[in-house]
């Protein structure tokens, strides 16, 4: 997979309600499309977007063709503790790509 | 009565002299397009030609070739040292004796001092280098080159702008100079200007360059493209950017 | 007549079989229809169905310049709290090749109830947004949206 680009404040009070913004490259090829010569492209998606917080789930998305290539997500959290905001894409390859941010929370 | 209001309409509607477009009428494509993608342009949380953008930081200090050189180990902070040169591009050349554009400047960087073999047109890695020298400029007026040895090569790419060609023997001048701001099939004609290349195309669902652009309307038109590369493409962008003078620069654009 | 030798037979079901998927292949998926949109939202949970529209805002453009990329937004009022959240938001189109868009799983955590993303529309349809909040009951909203495509398509 590709380089994400990952938008949250790196600092929140505590109980501040949080905006966070995604956007990661991927085709998103939707199986639907033919090729040239008329043969359908295989499917090849991220189906899985999940969001934690020092290994906790916080939000998770479950995608389908029907979302855009180079998929964006945006979605708020409560700024409970400081650590680790991890980020993980998973493909139909069953590949998962995992990106991690820092936030302290005062 | 109502045929008149409706030509009263299409008379305000047309561009107010056909031919160049004069300083003042100047709009980016950015003008044409729906509030949404306009929006999108916008954002930088959004954006999806930043994705390639960050692609080119980070290949800007990949070490690459025989030399083992990083783009950055002569040019240093792209910020600085690629500031206003997507401004400037197409530019000439002294050795070759012509103009060249960014991404054959890149190639021959590669080429000469990195001894590593040029990347393909429309390559992710081309693209994504191309993108993030050009962001370098964003905001800054288009300021051509003012070598006068492009001189030629600007009016070569003129003619090829007023040139009509193909089966529909369309040249771009009839779209983009006479009728910009009416409608094609439902959808805004633009002026044509290079000011968001490489940009992000909603109909590619990717990031492309000004030829693969080019390429398109010759496509649209029934003529026959020219090769990715040649020196059409170079003369014609050449031309583009003096046509552009004074638009910023807005890379990486979207576009529908 | 005498029956036709193995060989022969295993050649024609092979050639029946190239032949039947070189036009599967070929053919276009049949997009979605109402009844699949309405299968889909039964599958996403038994009480999807009866959803009542409300409290749900689903955002999209009424018109859309490329049908490849349409901004989608999703906000439930709802306090998001332990005693009363949206569990999941899940997104469906009348007229894509496959029913469902997303489904996002909220909570608490989330502090409000809202999702963002963008969308592909295969033509000009209807979406359908259903949240269901934790006290099990279903809630929708719908948009229509226009699409329109660039006038020069590569080809």
């Amino acid at each position: 997979m590709a380089r994400p680009r990952i938008n949250v404040p790196s600092t929140a009070r505590r109980g501040e309600i949080v905006e966070i913004k995604t956007l990661i490259a991927h085709p998103m090829e939707t199986g639907f499309r033919p090729d040239e010569s008329g043969r359908l492209r295989p499917r090849d998606i991220i189906h899985t977007f999940v969001c934690t917080l020092n290994g906790e789930e916080v939000f998770r998305a479950e995608l389908f063709p029907a979302i855009t290539a180079n998929p964006f997500i945006a979605f708020t959290m409560v700024a409970t503790e400081s650590g680790d905001l991890a980020f993980h894409w998973t493909d139909d390859h069953g590949t998962t790509q995992t990106e991690t941010v820092r936030i302290t929370v005062t | 009565m109502r045929r008149h209001a409706l030509t009263a309409a299409l008379l305000l509607a047309l561009p107010a002299v056909a031919g160049e477009i004069g300083q003042a009428e100047r709009r980016s494509g950015f003008d044409f397009m729906g509030p949404d993608t306009q929006a999108l342009q916008r954002d930088d949380t959004a954006n999806p030609g930043l994705l390639w953008v960050d692609e080119g930081a980070a290949l800007w200090t990949r070490k690459e070739g025989a030399a083992g050189r990083a783009c950055a180990d002569c040019h240093g902070d792209a910020a600085e040292s690629m500031r206003g040169v997507a401004a400037r591009y197409p530019a000439y050349d002294a050795g070759l004796g012509r103009p060249l554009d960014l991404e054959q400047r890149i190639n021959r960087c590669r080429a000469t001092h990195q001894q590593s073999p040029p990347l393909a047109h429309e390559s992710r890695e081309l693209l994504a280098l191309t993108a993030f020298v050009a962001h370098q400029s964003r905001g800054l007026p288009v300021a051509p080159d003012p070598d006068p040895r492009m001189e030629p090569f600007r009016e070569h790419g003129r003619q090829l702008f007023h040139r009509r060609e193909g089966q529909l023997d369309l040249a771009c001048s009839q779209c983009h100079d006479d009728h910009w701001g009416r409608r094609l099939a439902g959808n805004p004609i633009p002026q044509g200007h290079p000011t968001a290349y490489p940009l992000y195309r909603l109909e590619w669902q990717g990031l492309g360059s000004l030829q693969r652009r080019f390429r398109n309307c010759q496509t649209a038109t029934r003529a026959e493209p020219y090769a990715y590369g040649s020196a059409e493409y170079v003369d014609l962008a050449a031309y583009l950017m003096e046509r552009a003078r004074g638009l910023p620069v807005e890379t990486p654009g979207v576009r529908p | 007549m005498t029956a036709p030798h193995r060989d022969t037979l295993n050649r024609r079901r092979l050639l029946a079989a190239g032949a039947g998927a070189a036009v599967v292949a070929l053919v276009r998926p049949a997009l979605a229809t109402p009844q699949g949109m309405a299968d889909a939202i039964r599958a996403f949970a038994e009480g999807a169905a009866r959803a009542q529209p409300g409290r749900v805002r689903l955002e999209l453009p009424a018109l859309v310049e490329n049908g490849n990329s349409a901004p989608l937004t999703v906000t439930v009022d709802s306090p998001m709290t332990p005693d009363a959240f949206v569990r999941r938001i899940a997104v469906f189109n009348e007229k894509n090749p496959q029913p469902n868009v997303a489904t996002f799983h909220l909570g608490p955590r989330s502090g409000r109830a809202f999702v963002s993303t963008r969308m592909r529309l295969a033509d000009s349809q209807t979406i359908v947004a259903i949240a269901e909040l934790s006290d099990g009951t279903f809630w929708s909203d719908s948009a229509e949206v226009i699409v329109t495509l660039a006038a020069c398509l590569e080809g």
